[in-house]
């Protein structure tokens, strides 16, 4: 094992300023990973070669990969710093902010859009109030199942990051949130509200705008059946065309 | 024009605590800013794994609330007001009902109805879970109810925003708060007619714990800086088995044990199952002190700890990998992605860490803190849980307090005469300018100490002496400890001077304020010559009603946290032998 770990960290002030790269040595020790180099880096911000450097900046909260907060693109691939362990990757470790979100400064970027998305295709059960009116509806294991790998997203933004239709062109809401869709679609409280949720997807930026490269099956951190989603809603669209043509 | 219609709560935190309250408000028509370090979706509520304990005696087993209550309070040692937590445990079912009717992907009985399992502290199948996480499944749930609100106009979120200090005006009374705008460190006095904090534990205190790294206790340090009083402090919950982390300790829940998981070492050369052959009762499933304490002795007193390290045994091998699947998938997991090893194939290794803090902003049975107008729920107060809390009872008091606190504020802001003047935006702005005036301070201060070597010192030392066993001598050396931090944060270098998405400086703000809650938690410990729940002293091992059966209040003064003791509420069951 190599007694240093050569990182290389992709800085920007803010959005007016230019990026540059800077390299971090941290002595090697099993089990490490990104945030706790990160850590190390801010406790002595210097650089390979001495130079006092201002302290990097990121995002991390749970460090148990249940927030998706720290979210940044390692070695070329989108995923949370706390989960990803140096033993699995290739020296010299690269270290960039995500590029589908406008950048706040170095690794932070801000993921606002996708929380204000959930609101366009009212992610939520329409209850009347939170007063006590007994237990809700029966669900089946094998749908709780469905429910609870779904209910699983934390935002992270990954499916967005890989989207080739993610770009300056487009407003794709992307596949997080047609997901989040289908699950208050499954529900049999939520499904009330399912026309409103599909015609918020038939819209600009929409489903349509999908081209089914299917990247963020691949990248999904949990496993959520991601194009099942997509395709499980283009098929309810297909089915309440005429309603929703009216 | 009815007088409460212009009038505005601010609620500072957006946890489940926090959300619960919000949504409660704005049901009422009462307009909410809601103030959050990050998006509410990532607060620290969504690491609770194991579940949400309500006795709705679904499998005939003769469990009920009062049950519930009486295992609570015998849970945390008697030190907790007792009127509260019978609230608590009465209102539990309607919550798991609620929970259900927004959706949460709660795990179901063949069925489909609600399935409930077993966690420490008791005998009863009381625990309602969504797989294994969740905290976070009911978090979801809240943020997504609140987003409705959001849409209706009701509630105004700011998220990224960072809670300062509160106005409190001259007469006593707090009007509103101070935070700022953690991307362009702009500083912003928010007016509100009451004040729910709802700002969660200090875990960060102890360097390396199972918290979140927003878990700083920050906002609780301010407060008590600013003359609200902080009570038991001293109680903090170390949780028997975590993965031991050089960023943080990964929490391996009690749902394990729950499913029939086993802690064991080797003794002689064969496995010793510590904890079924010291409590045949419970076994594995104890409350966390004692299941803590038990490794402790394991490790440090027997020195049988696996391979003569701080690490024993948390062994699932034998259960059933279906239900490993569906119920524990989470947990192993994270495990699996953080050690590299398969845990239904080879035992887990933990050891204990601090997990939770009973103590926190004192408050009465309105949630009202001894400044009018401000309130706490969640971990940051100290109602619900004595000196040591059950496993799943802390998803409960969130909901309970957020709501019970979302009510006595509409009823505080009735309370208020029509012609009770507006805040004036003096006392806004003053507080606002004093603010500004710290942050220009410590951005323009260049001496020669790291903030997060300062942490890490003040970490190191709270683990070693202010966790599972205390003495007294230690306890001292730690407070000198934590006096001498004190006196260096004064030369601080925060590299940074920036006043764009600044953390370092933002870190030495909230650091100062970690420093103040730790000197009260060792100083809390100091004093108790007792041992109760979480707080063992081997000089003095036994709980003594006579002297402490004492919720510990602590007050600022410019010398250091002065410490009074107030009885307890003991009306519904009288204390007992804790024996499990």
């Amino acid at each position: 094992m190599p007694e240093k770990i050569v990182i290389r960290i992709k800085r920007q002030e803010s959005r007016q300023t230019k990026p540059h790269w800077e390299e971090y040595h941290v002595p090697y020790r099993p089990y490490l990973n990104i945030i706790t180099c990160l850590q190390d880096i801010r406790k002595n911000p210097k650089t390979f070669d001495g130079r006092t450097s201002m302290p990097v900046v990121w995002e991390s909260s749970c460090l148990e990969e249940v927030c998706g907060i720290c979210t940044m693109v390692i070695n070329g691939r989108s995923r949370q710093a706390c989960s990803t362990l140096v033993d699995h990757l290739k020296q010299p470790i690269t270290i960039e902010p995500m590029t589908k979100f406008p950048l706040v400064r170095d690794l932070i970027v801000d993921r606002a859009s996708m929380f204000q998305n959930l609101k366009r295709v009212k992610a939520w059960i329409q209850l009347k109030d939170t007063q006590d009116r007994g237990p809700g509806p029966k669900i089946l294991p094998k749908d709780q199942q469905i429910n609870y790998a779904l209910s699983r997203c934390f935002t992270c933004g990954s499916c967005l990051e890989v989207c080739p239709q993610v770009n300056e062109k487009n407003n794709f809401v992307g596949a997080a949130i047609i997901s989040q869709a289908r699950l208050f679609n499954r529900h049999p409280i939520g499904k009330e509200n399912k026309l409103e949720r599909l015609k918020a997807l038939t819209a600009e930026g929409g489903i349509e705008d999908c081209g089914n490269a299917q990247n963020c099956l691949a990248i999904c951190p949990k496993e959520i059946p991601l194009v099942d989603s997509i395709a499980e809603t283009n098929k309810e669209i297909t089915f309440n065309l005429l309603k929703l043509l009216k | 024009m009815n007088s409460n219609s212009k009038r505005k709560v601010i609620v500072v935190g957006g946890g489940l605590a926090g959300l619960f309250a919000t949504i409660k408000l704005g049901e009422r028509g009462i307009p909410v800013d809601l103030i959050s370090v990050v998006a509410c979706k990532r607060s620290h509520s969504a690491c609770a794994q194991g579940g949400i304990n309500a006795s709705v005696n679904t499998k005939g087993e003769g469990d009920s609330p009062r049950i519930h209550f009486e295992e609570t309070v015998h849970g945390g040692d008697y030190l907790a007001n007792q009127t509260m937590v019978m609230g608590m445990c009465e209102k539990a079912p309607s919550y798991i009902y609620l929970l259900d009717r927004m959706g949460v992907a709660f795990n179901r009985t063949p069925e489909g109805d609600l399935a409930f399992r077993r966690f420490g502290g008791t005998k009863f199948h009381r625990t309602a879970f969504a797989g294994s996480t969740t905290g976070q499944q009911m978090l979801y749930a809240l943020d997504e109810q609140v987003r409705r609100l959001e849409a209706d106009g009701l509630v105004t979120r700011y998220e990224g925003w960072e809670f300062l200090s509160a106005v409190i005006d001259d007469s006593k009374v707090a009007r509103g708060i101070v935070a700022i705008d953690l991307r362009n460190l702009e500083i912003r006095a928010f007016r509100g007619d009451a004040v729910i904090m709802a700002t969660g534990g200090p875990g960060l205190i102890y360097g390396r714990s199972t918290n979140s790294m927003i878990c700083t206790g920050s906002a609780a340090g301010s407060l008590f800086q600013q003359g609200v009083w902080y009570a038991n402090g001293e109680f903090i919950q170390v949780h028997p088995t975590a993965i031991p982390g050089e960023d943080k300790h990964r929490l391996i829940s009690e749902a394990v044990r729950g499913e029939g998981g086993r802690l064991w070492t080797y003794k002689e050369g064969k496995r010793w199952y510590f904890l079924e052959e010291w409590y045949p009762k419970y076994g594995n499933l104890v409350p966390r002190d004692i299941a803590s304490r038990a490794v402790f002795k394991v490790c440090h007193e027997m020195k049988l700890g696996i391979e003569g390290k701080d690490e024993v045994y948390l062994d699932i091998t034998h259960v059933d990998r279906k239900v490993l699947e569906e119920k524990l998938e989470g947990i192993l997991e994270i495990y699996e992605k953080f050690v590299g090893e398969d845990p239904s194939k080879v035992p887990m290794r933990v050891f204990p860490a601090v997990h939770y803090s009973m103590g926190g902003i004192y408050i009465d049975a309105r949630q009202m803190t001894n400044i009018p107008g401000l309130l706490a729920a969640g971990e940051c107060e100290y109602q619900y849980h004595g000196a040591n809390r059950l496993g799943a009872n802390s998803l409960l008091s969130c909901l309970y307090g957020g709501e019970i606190a979302a009510v006595r504020s509409e009823e505080y802001l009735a309370s208020l005469s029509e012609h009770s003047t507006p805040v004036s935006s003096r006392s806004l702005e003053q507080q606002r300018k004093l603010e500004e005036d710290r942050m220009e301070a410590i951005l323009r201060a260049h001496g020669k100490e790291n903030p997060y070597v300062l942490w890490e010192e003040m970490g190191r030392v709270m683990t070693d002496n202010v966790t599972v066993i205390r003495y007294n001598d230690r306890l001292k050396k730690t407070d000198e400890k934590l006096l001498e931090l004190k006196e260096r944060m004064k030369h601080v270098n925060v590299s940074d001077s920036t006043r764009w998405a600044n953390q370092a400086f933002i870190f030495t703000r909230q650091l100062r304020n970690m420093i103040e809650l730790a000197r009260i938690i060792t100083l809390g410990a100091l004093r108790r010559n007792e041992s109760r729940g979480s707080h063992y002293k081997p000089d003095f091992p036994n709980r003594d009603d006579a002297n402490w059966l004492k919720t510990t209040i602590a007050k600022w003064t410019p010398s250091g946290p002065d410490l009074s003791y107030e009885a307890v509420d003991t009306s519904l069951v009288q204390p007992k032998e804790r024996k499990y």
